[in-house]
């Protein structure tokens, strides 16, 4: 395709476009059914709906691309004029990474692990000759600076396993862009991603989408993010699109239901105050389960002691009945928390009280009982259900193990777990790969309730999730809590979920609790900086948010590196606005505590922290 | 890195010793006196108890193996029973000769299998890849006294070409006749070997080839050829080596069948004539020898698979 295109105002535009997969039988089964939209020259446009909406699949279209198993079966995808659903792939190549290109939602999957990361930034121009070596490697230089990656010159040399995941997505960016595309096609580029990350991302995507001049098709089931990146909005259900406009129309005033219901599952941060009221009514003396001060890590090191520490001094208490959200960016402990109280991860210091009884430490040296009432939770049910077994299977055996249940009691078991959870109980004669996501998450959940648990871990378990059904799981969770009076340790990164639904937070930071409280205390100044640094993060569906975030972030140094655990001092030092060299980073920060079970570990008075 | 290679290294010492210590007390559950075999049947007793003391088998079992564990790593591997010539003489004409065939065999039909199942990897489905599954398949499940005999069959009875049997120096032969020469036991071990490299570097690559970068790779343009050997096959190379090794180890300890076939004076016949007359110094040096193989090649393996991955040579 020329490249003089620049003149064209029209970049894409998908027209009546179908695409079905085919069955083995060789049935057609429609995927996407006529979708209509035109992207134009300096436009961001966002294709937004839940999974199994087409998003991925219409996006992909635009690359005269399906996935193995899918075909265009009419319509056009017409990419700067030009038809791309009936050219083969030799056609296409020309095309591909010069005048369209593609990010991915995972750069750590879609980077190659074995191939450094400038010959991959700058494969494509160089490979369609479009750009000399030397040529490409200066534009790739321009867009690790405009990027704002650290050691622009240096970094392109290293393996993509050497940079951190927000890194990987920004260096993903550049490898879009090194052959100066007119279309960019972003496949939900920051959902895995932390939110002070994703801010950072979406900041350098927006800029250097403007300065380059493209347009782009940015595909998310995130309304918060389109709000802040995208100018017209295409809502999709079931392959067919329900809404379109621009985007204040849409995200102020929606008027298909669908959209409406979307925007509903969008819960923002509870305003201090807002929060759930605890339940008391199964309260008893002791906490159903105390962690006292865990050190805990990975590997062998000197004295009995981990070669690296995860987890510092952990203390936390969680009442019968009530939620523990446990909440921090990726690395800072979050899972091994969850591993240490089930006992994967045996503590190396402190103990742990199950109903003020000591727990043992290993997984190994627990009773039947003692395991029985501490239950774990997979984030994805996808992995963590036996794709072999049948669900009656996957309930039945720990309903037999734990109580020892069998034949018909055991059959009839199963069916009022998977009542609990809201499934039919027609669903235990289905293999896993039967259900949808959502399904497989509750049966995921009901495996951990047929050992009749006291504790629940639940380690992102909706996070893989659509936001309705999403919503749905912790609707069901709240309930079960209320008539089963069973505590949940809710880990996520999802601040907004974990603020609407637990009674106490807890925010880790590099294996540290940074602040702990009740829910509305930790959302209510004072703050401990980081805690600031994540609420500030958590993105609004509103136009305009992303650039007042960016202003008047308390923490501007947020992106300064991921998380790093330190020997002393606080771990939090190198981003903190309000850190005192000398103090901060020599000695640990003493515990603030109010009197109200409200605990802020930081070495600025709780005034100052206001 | 170093200590992951370091601790192969180890593993793999230990290996040895473990090999050394069933092989020795292997041998010595046999019934039979090292003596008395070295002797015959007619010696007096006094000439037996000498020939005992003279081999150390007066001394208790547990120094017997140090003696000879000790002697081993001298490369002194004792004396034949049968033969009495130093095991070293014996080993080392046949070790030379299994070494050259089994060198000829994996240069050729390693990179020859390497390249079709990679081929079979790029057009998955396809009739070319459904001929060569169905073509390895059937080689990996036929013997190889089979496969040897249908070659023998074909080539020296009703073609007339190539020798049934391979004996003699291959010295002062020319090209074409040391070709005649080798061409049938070689061929039989490159069928043995091919359908099992060309099975297990397809799906190494294959397995590669469903992963989200290379997805990546066609979505920026990248042709067919570049993936593959760029894109994939760096990654594939892990798998790859150890079956390389695998089926390299096999080519020196394993092709009794191939050489007795072919009265081939390799390894192999030497040692079924070690156990037909019992002389079981020899086959401890026989086994010994061919533990060391197997470990050096599965270090080598495994030191190229560590060499091949980037999070092992750069760590963070």
């Amino acid at each position: 395709m020329p490249k003089d295109s620049r003149t064209q105002d029209v970049i894409f535009e998908a027209r009546d476009l179908h695409i079905s997969a085919r069955r083995e039988d060789g049935a057609e089964v429609p995927i996407v059914k006529g979708v209509n939209f035109t992207v134009r020259r300096g436009e961001v446009v966002a294709l937004i709906g839940e999974s199994g909406s087409g998003k991925t699949t219409i996006s992909l279209a635009a690359l005269g691309y399906t996935k193995p198993g899918l075909e265009f079966t009419g319509g056009q995808a017409l990419l700067l004029g030009e038809d791309v659903t009936g050219k083969t792939t030799d056609q296409l190549r020309p095309v591909r990474g010069e005048s369209v290109a593609y990010l991915a939602q995972s750069a750590a999957a879609t980077f190659n692990p074995s191939i450094k990361i400038n010959e991959q930034v700058t494969e494509a121009p160089v490979l369609h000759g479009t750009k000399t070596q030397g040529e490409a490697n200066e534009k790739a230089l321009a867009l690790y600076r405009a990027l704002e990656l650290p050691n622009p010159e240096s970094i392109g040399a290293r393996y993509p396993h050497q940079v951190s995941g927000g890194q990987l997505q920004r260096l993903m960016a550049a490898m879009a862009l090194c052959g100066d595309p007119d279309l960019l096609v972003l496949d939900e580029p920051t959902t895995a991603l932390d939110v002070t990350t994703q801010i950072e991302v979406l900041k350098a995507f927006k800029r250097v989408i403007k300065e380059e001049g493209a347009a782009a098709i940015y595909v998310t089931h995130d309304l918060a993010v389109v709000a802040q990146i995208a100018d017209h909005i295409v809502v999709l259900y079931n392959g067919e699109v329900k809404e379109a406009g621009p985007t204040d129309v849409i995200i102020n005033r929606p008027r298909h239901p669908y959209t409406k219901r979307l925007m509903a599952a969008i819960q923002p941060l509870p305003e201090p105050g807002q929060g759930n009221i605890a339940l008391d009514e199964h309260l008893r003396d002791d906490p159903a389960i105390e962690v006292r001060d865990v050190d805990a890590g990975y590997g062998m090191g000197v004295g009995g002691q981990p070669a690296v520490k995860i987890l510092r001094d952990i203390n936390i208490k969680i009442e019968r009945g009530q939620t523990m959200g446990i909440i921090g960016e990726s690395g800072c402990g979050k899972s091994t928390l969850a591993r240490v109280i089930a006992g994967l991860l045996p503590a190396c210091e402190g103990e742990l009280l199950l109903d003020g009884q000591p727990l043992p430490p290993a997984l190994a040296d627990r009773t039947r009982d003692q395991l029985r009432r501490v239950q774990f939770v997979y984030q994805m049910a996808d992995t963590a259900l036996n794709p072999r077994q049948y669900i009656r299977y996957i309930l039945g055996r720990p309903v037999e193990f734990y109580t020892g249940l069998r034949g018909k009691k055991r059959r009839k078991r199963v069916e009022e777990l998977l009542e609990l959870v809201e499934l039919p109980a027609s669903f235990a004669d289905r293999f896993p790969h039967e259900l949808s996501g959502g399904q497989k998450q509750r049966v995921n959940l009901a495996r951990a309730l047929a050992a009749e648990p006291e504790v629940v871990l639940c380690d992102e378990v909706t996070s893989a999730l659509d936001t309705i059904v999403g919503a749905n799981v912790i609707d069901l969770l709240t309930r079960l809590q209320k008539e089963t009076g069973v505590s949940f340790v809710f880990i996520s990164h999802d601040l907004s979920t974990v603020a609407s639904f637990a009674d106490e937070i807890v925010v880790l930071y590099a294996g540290r609790v940074a602040e702990q409280g009740p829910t509305d205390m930790v959302l209510a100044a004072p703050h401990h900086p980081y805690t600031r640094l994540l609420i500030s993060s958590v993105p609004e569906p509103r136009m305009g948010w992303l650039e007042e975030a960016a202003q008047t972030r308390a923490a501007r140094s947020g992106i300064a590196g991921g998380v790093e655990m330190t020997e002393v001092g606080c771990p939090f030092f190198e981003r903190c606005p309000l850190a005192i060299p000398g103090t901060c980073d020599k000695v640990d920060p003493p515990r603030l505590d109010d009197g109200h079970g409200h605990v802020i570990e930081c070495h600025r008075e709780l005034s100052e922290l206001e | 890195m170093l200590s992951l290679i370091l601790r192969r290294l180890g593993i793999g010492l230990i290996t040895v010793l473990a090999v050394s210590i069933i092989i020795f007390f292997g041998t010595k559950i046999l019934p039979g006196d090292a003596a008395q075999i070295r002797l015959g049947q007619e010696a007096t007793e006094a000439n037996v108890a000498a020939m005992r003391e003279r081999l150390g088998l007066d001394q208790p079992v547990p120094m017997q193996y140090l003696n000879w564990l000790g002697d081993f790593m001298t490369g002194d591997l004792g004396t034949s029973l049968a033969s009495d010539v130093p095991i070293v003489n014996l080993i080392s004409d046949r070790y030379k000769n299994t070494v050259i065939v089994s060198a000829l065999t994996a240069l050729i039909a390693v990179p020859v299998s390497l390249l079709l199942g990679i081929m079979a990897a790029m057009f998955p489905g396809s009739i070319y890849d459904r001929i060569l599954t169905f073509v390895s398949v059937s080689l990996v499940a036929a013997p190889e006294f089979f496969t040897a005999t249908l070659l023998v069959l074909i080539f020296v009875f009703a073609l007339g070409w190539g020798n049934a049997v391979v004996v003699g120096s291959i010295e002062g032969k020319g090209f074409f006749e040391l070709i005649a020469h080798f061409a049938l036991p070689v061929t039989t071990l490159g069928f043995v070997i091919a359908s099992q490299l060309i099975r297990m570097s397809r799906a190494a690559v294959l397995n590669v080839m469903n992963s989200p970068y290379i997805e990546m790779a066609i979505l920026k343009g990248v042709p067919k050829k570049r993936i593959i050997f760029r894109h994939a096959l760096l990654n594939a190379i892990g798998p790859i080596v150890n079956v390389i090794a695998l089926n390299l180890a096999y080519l020196v300890t394993g092709v009794i069948v191939v050489e007795i076939y072919f009265g081939y004076p390799g390894l192999a016949t030497l040692i079924v004539q070690a156990v037909q007359t019992r002389d079981f110094v020899l086959i401890q040096g026989l086994g010994m020898i061919f533990c060391l193989t197997y470990v050096i090649l599965m270090l080598i393996a495994d030191i190229a698979a560590f060499a091949s991955n980037p999070r092992l040579r750069h760590p963070k």
